[in-house]
């Protein structure tokens, strides 16, 4: 437990928000490195290693090449790496404050950040529904990855119909069971 | 702990489910610590669990539970009843197992801290306490299934209700879940396709085709099954 993981969830969700607006006005190369710098060393504050910083930014592996290569062409070398830079930068921010928070913090910060808004939007659920997104990653990786076993089985592996078929009729039917669980345990009364 | 067997009445239950009939006609009254439900797939046994917290209403006829109707008073009924599934991943909705027994502790008016202790002993009774902060994803199917009774045990409900809790598990987690749930203060009702748990139970319920056909202790219920599938 660092300073950084004892820090509440509010402050921390805000800090991100404002990074990623002030991000934004940073357009020179010094200013990213600059920023690049600090989110490496809050990393470092929070006892996260560059293992784990790769694992922030990894989804951005293909993504930010790609980015990279269309603004070199479009708008030359030194606008295209503080881009990329920036963003970078901030997918590995948000990393952060997701490692060391937990989830039910960041819920309840979100509940309260949205308490405000009553009128119009239902914390509970909006927080409900944040939280089954999150569960549900690893559930549904769980049914492709049967579903792809299932199908190499019987030597279909190259058919996209007879993959997706089973994929959505198993996702309908986990949204079911989720939501007679849901109600089992009282979240609708 | 529980204040004793809750009786569970049910009065000329039929249930109509898109044009079929799943149950014609049960009228039953459980008092019982230990009930068992047993019957083939697609019998109605399922469907009878799931009237018993309100998840499925009567087409016609009542349920009652400790007094009260699942129709008008199902919020009640379901802090009454807990409720364990099959598929304990369809159950967990926390990504972290000490959240996902917490999520069934909110809004009932419990100090972070009493929540925090209540979970702690929970997890620690079922052997789950270094497991606490870690995702649910990674917990074995065994694992899941007493993550799944934990959060519903926290609760300390007067009613616990499974439905075939041990059909995904290996033989040393049937052990342990059956086994836990034998040892429960309050009343069980379970659902299973496991004969053998069945055999320290009080009353045995044989549902076929929408009705119970056989209501008799475990020896005669289970043999009267077996003849039933021959």
């Amino acid at each position: 437990m660092t300073a950084l993981h004892r820090l509440g969830a509010g402050p921390k969700l805000a800090g991100l928000a404002v990074a990623s607006v002030a991000l934004l006005a940073v357009d020179s190369p010094q200013g990213v490195a600059v920023a690049v710098a600090v989110v490496l060393a809050l990393h470092g504050a929070a006892r996260l290693g560059p293992r784990a910083v790769w694992s922030h930014v990894r989804p951005l592996r293909w993504f930010l090449p790609c980015l990279l290569a269309v603004q070199w062409w479009l708008v030359g070398p030194s606008d295209a790496v503080v881009l990329c830079a920036r963003l970078a930068a901030l997918v590995a921010l948000a990393g952060l404050v997701t490692a060391t928070t937990s989830t039910t913090a960041i819920l309840d910060a979100l509940r309260r950040g949205l308490r405000p808004l009553d009128r119009w939007v239902d914390a509970e659920r909006a927080a409900l529904v944040l939280t089954l997104a999150l569960r549900s990653v690893p559930v549904l990786g769980d049914l492709v990855e049967r579903v792809r076993d299932a199908q190499r089985a019987r030597g279909r592996e190259r058919d996209l119909r007879a993959a997706a078929v089973p994929l959505v009729v198993g996702t309908l039917r986990r949204a079911d069971a989720l939501g007679e669980a849901l109600r089992a345990r009282g979240a609708d009364d | 702990m529980s204040p004793g067997p809750a009786p569970i009445v049910l009065d000329g239950v039929h249930v109509r489910r898109e044009g079929r009939h799943v149950l014609r006609g049960v009228s039953l009254r459980l008092t019982e610590r230990r009930v068992a439900v047993i019957g083939a797939n697609g019998s109605g046994k399922s469907t009878l669990a799931r009237l018993l917290n309100g998840l499925v209403l009567p087409t016609s006829g009542r349920v009652h539970v400790d007094g009260l109707d699942t129709r008008r008073h199902g919020a009640r009924v379901r802090r009454r009843v807990g409720f364990v599934f099959t598929d304990p991943d369809a159950q967990i909705v926390m990504p972290t197992v000490a959240e996902d027994v917490a999520y069934s502790l909110r809004r009932r008016g419990l100090s972070r801290d009493e929540v925090d202790e209540r979970v702690a002993r929970e997890l620690e009774r079922h052997g789950l306490a270094g497991h606490a902060d870690h995702p649910a994803h990674l917990l074995s199917g065994g694992q899941k299934q007493l993550l799944a009774l934990s959060s519903v045990l926290v609760t300390e409900p007067a009613l616990v209700v499974a439905d075939e809790p041990t059909t995904l598990l290996d033989l040393r987690h049937t052990r342990t879940v059956a086994r836990r749930l034998a040892t429960l203060d309050q009343q069980v009702v379970l659902v299973t396709h496991d004969l053998d748990l069945v055999a320290d139970y009080d009353r045995v319920l044989v549902v076929d085709e929408g009705r119970v056909v056989v209501d008799d202790g475990p020896e005669r219920a289970v043999a009267a099954y077996r003849e039933l599938m021959a």
